[in-house]
């Protein structure tokens, strides 16, 4: 075996979307020498699919919004099991994140009177999501890249090394964390081009991975998301919150089946679309839920006039928050007024002139005439949910990103607690930027205060390359095939901890899990090392397992519905749940039988101020009685 | 539906290989990166192939299907027909890494010399000023997945390792072109396009617009735009640092 390849940095960043990104050009400004890795190539993370926008109380387009406005808006999209501290510096911070871009050479889509447009998205009392038609993560990441770059290029000018103090490390894979006494002291993983593996020693680790969606079928996630960040925090001995909250995204393609889950924005309602059900109907009216009775429209004169005059009337129930929403399809589609594939219909082509359909939703008009030969201008589209994002997360330290183990630090959709049970759409891009930045900042801060630097033991790096490299010494015959593996995963989570949850089927659930978990001890791999696309998925399997563990264990035992959360047989939400965080472990995380382990734990009281931006007949809604009084 | 489609897809390495042949099942609306993954299921296991968000947004899937440059997820299998052999080899202008795989960082280490946006001087963050109409020209080169297509299919190097070195390709020289067009940047692009990336290289064939998936009209309001800028120049710089200085105003 040829010598295993060393680097040293002050701070490693895995992940290199809008969190990993922001947090590693903090951690430059810092003056840590940092590096960026990610499993595919610079520019291309998760982040680059974002379309809609990003929210930020900037009050370019209505002069009423403010942060305390936005946070509202995110309390409620969470349905209040946020962790307020976040909201609020979310809410705070995220105008100044977005102007930053603007000095990076992001060019947003701009209003009459010169600066950044913002638009109207579900869950946000005012238009308030910068945008760049339907490509607004493109901007961010690129943005974001070009920032990087240019950094680079100041690096150069000084020491004649792009790289001597911010390097990426692309198309790389990072299997396992390297603990010393409990403390980060590295990371370990593999070229995905030649399988060789790679120690990086850092004291500072930040986690900007993103989500677990490739657990389940039908998803508008990529390959990338298969839950690694989480895992990795997992097994280091941080713990994850808000697990059983995951969102179902409700509008992506349903048709053709090779596209089923691809996303379909909702700048598509946010700009005036509509669903209708087979009969022609206009079905949002009837499922506006009681806690937003007086902010949504119940007849279609009102909604239609929303979009002139927003100040004078209700929104369209369209815009309702998304977990609402994808239950009202799911509920329409059951009840058989569904579309021919099992979708409703999403219709903007009698609502917006062809030019502006064109010019507002140019990647949607694409991605339909290209992927499902539907002409958007002219036909509505085939809509249905799909598995989108994940709430929970590392819990972690809202002002730095700081889980509970020393050196570990997270941001982005790998972290948990600042969405609550639901996120707002608009809502991630911006946490990016704001907690990026912070865990950036916070792990420098921890770095430039240890007085002796970690270190990795030479048994923990022989163990991590036994791991990585056991799918190519699994026994022949009787071996699985990752593949099929990975196929019947999806299956079981797409069905029993879907979009509508049962106990009987989350119990089932679990059982599979644990079979799926004993099989793929025996996976085996054909081939060779190099770039071996077999092998990387045997070892994202690993990551998928056990967080789909934590999603069905923590949705087993969360007795009511809430936001990203829908039981069949506990169909109220319930003020005493929102006191309680499920928070998910694996004690023996190194043992192969490890198995993860679901508590409940109190949540933080609200801050009283922030308790009194919201009128009191709302949080009754919400909160217990003696809570009101405390 | 479901037909047996014929496939030959180039397997190798940067140590030479060739096109294997493959029969395999093709559906009703798949593209051929769904075909690529179906083999990677059901026969070749450890087929390598870039992807990422199957939608034309991430730029990582590209490849030449019968010869052509294109996104291997925005390629509709029905536009071949059920009997016809659709072959797939990787881009060629950039050295293999493995299968469809190619190496391109040489399109990376020429981000890195375009100098980066100039913010403008004593203008705050949050006090960005710009007209839609000013911004739409760079927007629409800003709307580039780098899925590096363009500078695959670019005489200028896909023929000529030699001009790698002073060619920037046209996606970094549109970059030059969308630097220039910012409302609020601040540096002079026009002599370093044509001394330092090698706008001059460029015969304007098109070819790089032509294959764009995002349909940005590269060489029409980047590359051409830029020249005439260049030549405005040569022929009189001081009319040249007059319209740069004043244009805005
Ligand atoms: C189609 C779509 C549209 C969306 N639209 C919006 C929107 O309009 N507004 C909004 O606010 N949000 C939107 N979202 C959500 C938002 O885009 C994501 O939540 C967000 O981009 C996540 O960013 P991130 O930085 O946390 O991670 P990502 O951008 O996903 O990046 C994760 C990074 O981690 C790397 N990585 C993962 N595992 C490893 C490992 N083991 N080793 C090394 N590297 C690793 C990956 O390679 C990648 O670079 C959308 C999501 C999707 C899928
Ligand atoms: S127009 Fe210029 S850059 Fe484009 S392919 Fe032709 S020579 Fe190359
Ligand atoms: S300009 Fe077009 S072809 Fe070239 S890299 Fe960008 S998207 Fe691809
Ligand atoms: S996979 Fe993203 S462009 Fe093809």
């Amino acid at each position: 075996m040829p010598e295993l390849e060393r680097h040293s940095f002050d701070v490693l960043v895995i992940g290199a979307g809008g969190a990993g990104l922001r947090a590693a050009i903090e951690a430059r400004e810092h003056g840590m020498r940092t590096a960026v890795l990610c499993k595919s190539l610079f520019g291309k993370a998760h982040t680059v699919m974002a379309e809609g926008g990003i929210a930020a109380a900037m009050g370019n387009v209505n002069s009423n919004d403010s942060w305390q406005v936005h946070f509202r808006d995110t309390m409620r999209g969470g349905k209040f099991l946020n962790n307020w501290r976040m909201a609020e510096l979310h809410a705070r911070e995220a105008p100044d994140r977005v102007w930053e871009l603007e000095t990076y050479g992001a060019l947003f889509d701009r209003t009459k009177d010169g600066r950044i447009s913002q638009r109207n998205f579900g869950g946000h009392e005012y238009p308030r999501l910068a945008h760049v038609g339907d490509r607004t993560g493109l901007e961010l990441i690129r943005s974001l890249q070009q920032k990087v770059v240019s950094l680079q290029q100041d690096d150069f000018a000084e020491t004649g090394d792009y790289e001597s103090r911010l390097k990426v490390f692309q198309e790389f894979t990072v299997t396992d964390l390297v603990l010393d006494d409990g403390r980060v002291a590295g990371a370990f993983g593999y070229w995905r081009e030649s399988g060789r593996f790679v120690l990086f020693e850092a004291p500072a680790v930040v986690l900007a991975t993103g989500g677990i969606g490739k657990s389940f079928k039908v998803t508008s996630n990529s390959w990338e998301y298969t839950g690694d960040g989480h895992a990795l925090a997992l097994r280091a001995g941080a713990s994850l919150i808000n697990m059983e909250f995951v969102q179902f995204h409700p509008t992506g393609m349903v048709w053709p089946p090779s596209v089923k889950g691809i996303l379909v924005t909702e700048s598509v309602r946010g700009d005036g679309g509509v669903l209708r059900n087979s009969d022609g109907k206009r079905f949002m009216f009837d499922y506006i839920p009681e806690v937003f009775k007086d902010k949504y429209a119940d007849n279609e004169a009102e909604a239609d006039r929303w979009y002139a005059d927003p100040e004078h009337n209700r929104r369209p129930p369209e815009l309702l928050p998304r977990d609402e929403v994808a239950r009202a399809i799911n509920s329409e589609v059951k009840a058989g007024r569904g579309s021919e594939h099992g979708g409703v219909f999403l219709d903007v082509s009698t609502r917006l002139p062809a030019e502006e359909i064109t010019r507002r939703l140019p990647s949607m008009h694409h991605q339909f005439k290209e992927l499902a030969d539907v002409d958007i201008t002219a036909q509505p589209m085939e809509v249905g949910p799909t598995c989108h994002y994940v709430m929970g997360g590392v819990q972690v330290d809202p002002d730095t990103g700081a889980s509970s183990v020393p050196g570990l630090f997270a941001a982005g959709e790998v972290s948990g607690g600042m969405h609550g049970s639901n996120r707002l759409g608009g809502n991630s891009l911006s946490d990016l930027l704001v907690f990026g930045r912070r865990a950036g900042a916070g792990a420098s801060g921890y770095v430039s205060e240890l007085s002796a630097r970690p270190v990795c033991s030479s048994e923990a790096v022989a163990e991590a390359e036994r791991v990585a490299v056991a799918p190519f010494s699994g026994s022949d015959e009787g071996g699985e095939n990752p593949y099929t593996l990975h196929m019947e995963l999806q299956q079981a989570m797409n069905d029993l901890v879907g979009i509508i949850r049962k106990a009987e089927e989350m119990d089932q659930a679990i059982k599979r899990l644990d079979e799926l978990k004993r099989r793929a001890a025996t996976l085996v791999v054909e081939g060779h090392r190099q770039f071996n696309p077999g092998w990387h998925l045997a070892l994202d399997l690993r990551n998928m397992l056990v967080v789909s563990e934590c999603v069905a264990k923590a949705a087993l035992m969360r007795t009511e519905s809430r936001g990203g959360h829908t039981r069949d047989d506990y169909p109220q939400m319930e003020a005493d749940w929102r006191r309680k965080l499920l928070v998910c472990r694996l004690p023996g995380a190194d043992g192969p039988g490890a198995s993860v382990e679901v508590v409940e734990e109190p949540q933080i009281p609200i801050r009283s101020d922030l308790l009194e931006l919201f009128e009191h007949a709302e949080l009754q809604k919400y909160l217990t009685a003696d809570e009101l009084e405390g | 539906m479901g037909y047996q489609g014929h496939f030959r897809v180039w397997r190798g390495s940067d140590q030479g290989g060739g096109l294997e042949d493959f029969t395999v099942e093709v559906n009703e609306g798949e593209v051929v990166l769904d075909v690529i993954h179906r083999l990677q299921a059901t026969q070749t296991p450890d087929l390598a192939v870039r992807w990422n968000c199957k939608a034309g947004k991430c730029g990582s899937c590209s490849a030449e299907i019968n010869g052509k440059p294109r996104l291997l997820c925005m390629t509709r299998m029905s536009v071949f027909a059920e009997d016809e052999t659709v072959t797939v080899t990787p881009m060629r202008t950039f050295p293999v890494i493995r299968d469809l795989v190619t190496d391109v960082s040489y399109n990376y280490r020429k981000a890195r010399e375009i100098p980066s946006f100039k913010p403008p001087a004593g203008v705050a963050p949050g006090e960005y000023r710009m007209q839609q109409v000013d911004v739409e020209r760079s927007q629409e080169f800003r709307k580039c997945i780098e899925c590096f297509l363009c500078n695959n299919t670019c005489h200028v190097i896909r023929d000529h390792e030699e001009n790698k070195e002073s060619f920037a390709g046209p996606r970094f020289l549109m970059r030059v072109a969308e630097l220039e067009m910012h409302p609020l940047d601040e540096a002079d692009r026009v002599a370093q396009a044509q001394s330092s990336h090698g706008l001059g290289l460029c015969n304007i064939t098109k070819c790089c617009s032509d294959v764009c998936p995002e349909h940005i009209k590269i060489t029409d309001n980047a590359l051409i735009p830029m020249k005439e800028r260049v030549a405005d120049q040569r022929y009189d710089p001081i009319v040249w640092l007059g319209n740069k200085l004043f244009r805005r105003s």
